[in-house]
């Protein structure tokens, strides 16, 4: 379909949907064909091509609400699923925030071009895509002789959505995204250590050389040879670039409106409050040309902004969305995060390393989760030990754990690294004093 | 329902399957199956007294996999027509490049066992008979306890049909129905709040939902969220670790499940690869992966594969016994598949996954096991895990538990990861309980992108050492 089909169908099913009893509609149209070959032992493993459609609907029958999808998009199923969907929204009960957005928060820069779609998408063949990752392949293996197994990737999809409010919101956009990745698995003893690197971009063209994301697979692979647990006690941490997210989603997750309504987050009430120590500043910016995470408008339709998030440790925003906003009596601000940037600080990772006489230096999560409630946390480590300045043991089966409000009070310094293959592009930091177990 | 019913409820018939059948393997592949799904499910949501949300899902399709060798080629369509079915299979032949022809035989229907036999199908039952559910247990939860503030609610339900052929000759289908009920509690106590939830999920209708499961869903959100009010932190280290029956199961998925997974060592990636026949544990433990459990979250009648569902012995008296295979494992090894090859839905291709993984009672008590720990933990409750399959470093994280001191329970915990190796773990399991239960919970697994229901089971266990986190 394209986009003018897809905009009749829209305007088809509010229709409907209107002459089954709904007073407000939001349609999504979306369509995703993408493709993803894998290749291991010489040869390939696997080749996959997919071709998916799907809508969604959200219905609002005098403040009663509900959301429904499907993928089978044929107009005599439709008829019925429209049906079904507003007679069952019926039952509900009525809930007065339940309505579409003041169409004055709507996206109004619609014209704006992101550049996230990259327009010689289809060009990209089969041949190459094998040839790229056969190169990883071989690349990967001749880099150790320790290596078992490897494998590479490489995944590509266009995609595109089309928005349709029945109080006059109309956003179409379309995207692609290119990944490669590599994974390793390497002998050590009785053991197998798997590494792995996987970039993702916008941009075919701004993908790394396949040496680069060979040579960071097998690095990772290597640096786990010989890993073992530590005494337990109190180490300062210093957090690789592309790990500190983990840590990071303790702090943003409770800044959901949801979470502050329901009561589910140890940061309600922190508005204009220190949350981290005066190092931390983030901004969120909707509106960088090819980034990962870059958007017009929210899941609601409401237009992003950019946001300084948490600037010298205090706490500038929750993130609001339409609904919870309503509930709250706030004002939508655009919804989650976007694009992620950090103030940096002026020492490379090596510099921060070399500072510390007694420290862990953590590149690896294994498992463990945080409570947004109260904000404890307990994390499975990888990583080395550091003592004066210098890696001196590989470390592993260690957890960290402690409370995100307490931890992210003990930032001491942030790195001048930010790791760009993300949405978030955080760079390393060091903490002081933390509890691990170990032995 | 019957091998008709299936057809006509996805528009098609045995010649137009044999023809797609024989399109995947017009350029020489070995092997190819069809595999049609159509899934229905709903969503009834609770917040702030009201039953105020619902969403509802259907998903329709079919996906063609042709397997040359150890190769996979795979398409899928969501429109389900002679001419898409056609193109998709061209696609996954593609993977395989030569003029080699194949006759592909009379398709035989092979009627697989029910295990979830259900009253009332879910396509029966309205958003408006499910809403007093919800009210009610909304009810008991706040006269449960005056600290609670919040009470959230889902009650949600899917119905999968699927129709199964391949390049063998085999037709086969399935009917998969699920129930589940969710309950999150915050409560409050001197300006602290608490969260914590449960919840119930069977293969079964709703009769599931009776009078004491409804009650068992208010009580036990309520009581796990507000005994976290009084509950520490162990001090940080190696220590005995006791895991409660139920759904303690989850030491076995993380520490041994995963690395059974054939596909990790028919690539020689897990670290139990050529464990087979070798002791791995003490000789009174019996671990087994299991489908056919009447109603169990994790059951299937059939694998996403065609083939019927077994119980698999993955340790037998201490001895590894068996991997947990697909099609491609089983071939590899020269073995009779297990029934253990799944996949989220027909956009994926199948992989070796657990169903309902547990542990056989054992010769010890639990009395005797909490009284023989000078000073570890007991942990009760749980909200995910993961390993790695290599190093075999698992982690499963505690949501509630007790410390145990000198053989007595004391002190409640809360939120702690706990972490170890696979076969040391293994190794050092000393005791095991004869008090085995399976978890009813609402596990879901994820493994290369593709989420499946499992279940888990234990007696209850000591484990001489593992490393716990804490303060």
């Amino acid at each position: 379909m394209d986009r003018k089909e897809k905009e009749a169908l829209a305007q088809y099913i509010i229709d409907l949907a209107k002459k089954n009893g709904a007073n407000q509609i939001a349609i999504n149209l979306s369509e995703e064909n993408g493709v993803d070959i894998q290749y291991r032992d010489s040869e390939i493993e696997q080749l996959q091509e997919s071709q998916q459609s799907s809508l969604s609907i959200q219905i609002y029958v005098d403040n009663k609400y509900s959301s429904h999808s499907t993928n089978d998009l044929k107009k005599e199923s439709l008829k019925k699923f429209i049906e079904q969907a507003v007679k069952s929204t019926k039952f509900l009960s009525e809930d007065k925030y339940r309505k579409l957005p003041d169409s004055k928060l709507y996206a109004k820069n619609l014209d704006l071009d992101l550049k996230l779609l990259d327009a010689d998408y289809h060009k990209l063949s089969a041949e190459e895509r094998i040839e790229r990752i056969k190169e990883i392949y071989e690349l990967a293996l001749s880099k150790s002789d320790k290596i078992i197994s490897t494998a590479s990737n490489f995944s590509d999809v266009i995609f595109s959505s089309l928005k349709v409010h029945s109080n006059g919101f109309v956003g179409f956009k379309e995207a692609t995204l290119f990944s490669l990745a590599s994974e390793v698995t390497i002998k050590d003893g009785d053991s197998r250590p798997e590494g792995w690197f996987a970039a993702q971009t916008r941009f075919k063209n701004q993908l790394p050389e396949s040496d680069f994301i060979a040579n960071l697979a097998v690095q990772n692979a290597l640096d786990k040879i010989g890993q073992s647990k530590i005494k337990s006690g109190n180490y300062d941490l210093l957090v690789e670039n592309k790990a500190v997210a983990n840590l990071l989603s303790m702090l943003l997750s409770p800044l959901a409106a949801s979470a502050i309504q329901q009561k589910r987050s140890y940061l309600d009430g922190m508005i204009g409050k220190q949350v981290a120590s005066s190092k931390l500043s983030i901004l969120d910016n909707p509106f960088v040309e090819k980034g990962l995470g870059s958007k017009l408008y929210d899941s609601d339709g409401i237009a992003t902004r950019q946001r300084k998030l948490i600037d010298n440790g205090v706490l500038n925003y929750y993130f609001i969305d339409n609904y919870y906003g309503n509930k709250l009596g706030l004002e939508p601000n655009g919804g989650a995060t976007s694009n992620l940037f950090f103030e940096t600080g002026n020492k490379t990772l090596i510099e921060m390393q070399t500072s510390l006489k007694k420290g862990i230096f953590l590149t690896g999560f294994n498992g463990g989760n945080s409570n947004s409630t109260t904000g404890d946390f307990s994390f499975g480590i990888s990583g080395f030990l550091i003592e004066n300045g210098k890696l001196t043991k590989p470390i592993n089966e260690m957890n960290i754990s402690g409370n995100s409000k307490e931890l992210w009070a003990k930032l001491a310094e942030i790195g001048n690294d930010p790791y760009q293959f993300s949405r978030w592009q955080t760079p390393s930091m060091l903490f002081e004093n933390i509890s691990f177990s170990g032995l | 329902m019957e091998l008709h019913n299936y057809l006509e409820h996805f528009g098609v018939n045995l010649e137009l399957i044999r023809n797609i059948i024989s399109v995947g393997l017009s350029k020489g592949g070995d092997y190819c199956d069809l595999y049609f799904q159509n899934s229905l499910s709903d969503y009834i949501g609770l917040e702030d007294n009201a039953v105020n949300r619902a969403h509802s899902n259907i998903t329709l399709g079919v996906g063609i996999r042709v397997i040359k060798g150890k190769q996979t080629g795979y398409s899928f369509t969501e429109i389900i027509s002679a001419e898409t079915m056609k193109k998709a299979a061209q696609t996954a032949a593609s993977i395989a490049n030569s003029n080699k022809s194949h006759k592909i035989p009379e398709l035989q229907v092979h009627a697989p066992a029910n295990y979830y036999a259900i009253k009332t199908p879910w396509e029966e039952v309205s958003v408006e008979k499910k809403i007093p559910y919800l009210q009610k247990i909304n009810e008991k939860v706040f006269a449960l306890d005056k600290r609670v503030i919040k009470s959230t609610i889902s009650f949600t339900n899917s119905t999968n049909r699927i129709l199964f052929a391949n390049s063998e000759g085999r037709i086969t289908y399935d009917y998969k129905p699920m129930g589940q009920i969710t309950v999150s509690c915050i409560a409050e106590q001197n300006g602290k709040r608490e969260q914590n939830s449960f919840n119930l999920s069977a293969r079964q209708g709703i009769e599931f939902f009776n009078e004491e499961n409804i009650n068992r869903l208010a009580k036990e959100a309520v009581e796990s969220t507000v005994s976290l009010f009084d509950a520490g932190k162990p001090q940080a280290g190696e220590m005995e670790v006791v895991l409660s029956a139920g759904s303690s199961g989850i030491l076995l998925h993380e520490a041994i499940g995963h690395g059974m997974e054939a596909d990790f060592n028919r690539k020689n990636i897990s670290i139990f690869s050529n464990k087979i026949g070798k002791p791995v544990a003490e000789n009174f433990v019996t671990i087994v992966d299991d489908g056919t459990n009447p109603n169990v979250r994790g059951s299937i009648n059939i694998d996403d594969e065609g083939n019927d569902t077994k119980k698999t012995v993955l340790v037998e008296n201490g001895i590894m016994k068996s991997y947990m295979h697909d099609r491609l494992s089983a071939i590899h090894y020269g073995v009779k598949p297990t029934g253990s090859g799944r996949r989220e839905s027909f956009r994926f291709a199948p992989l070796p996954r657990m169903r309902n993984t547990y542990m056989l009672p054992g010769p010890h008590k639990r009395e005797e096991i909490i009284k023989s720990v000078k000073k570890g933990i007991i942990a009760e409750t749980f909200t995910n895990g993961q390993v790695m399959i290599g190093g075999g470093d698992f982690t499963f994280y505690v949501k509630s538990g007790f410390l145990i001191e000198n053989g007595k329970i004391t002190m409640p915990i809360k939120d702690i990861n706990i972490i170890g190796n696979g076969p040391e773990v293994l190794k050092n399991i000393t005791m095991v309980a004869d008090d085995f239960k399976m978890t009813e919970g609402g596990w879901t697994c994820g493994k290369d992108g593709q989420s499946v229901p499992v279940s888990m089971g234990l007696p209850t266990v000591k484990v001489s050492k593992l490393t716990v986190g804490g303060i």
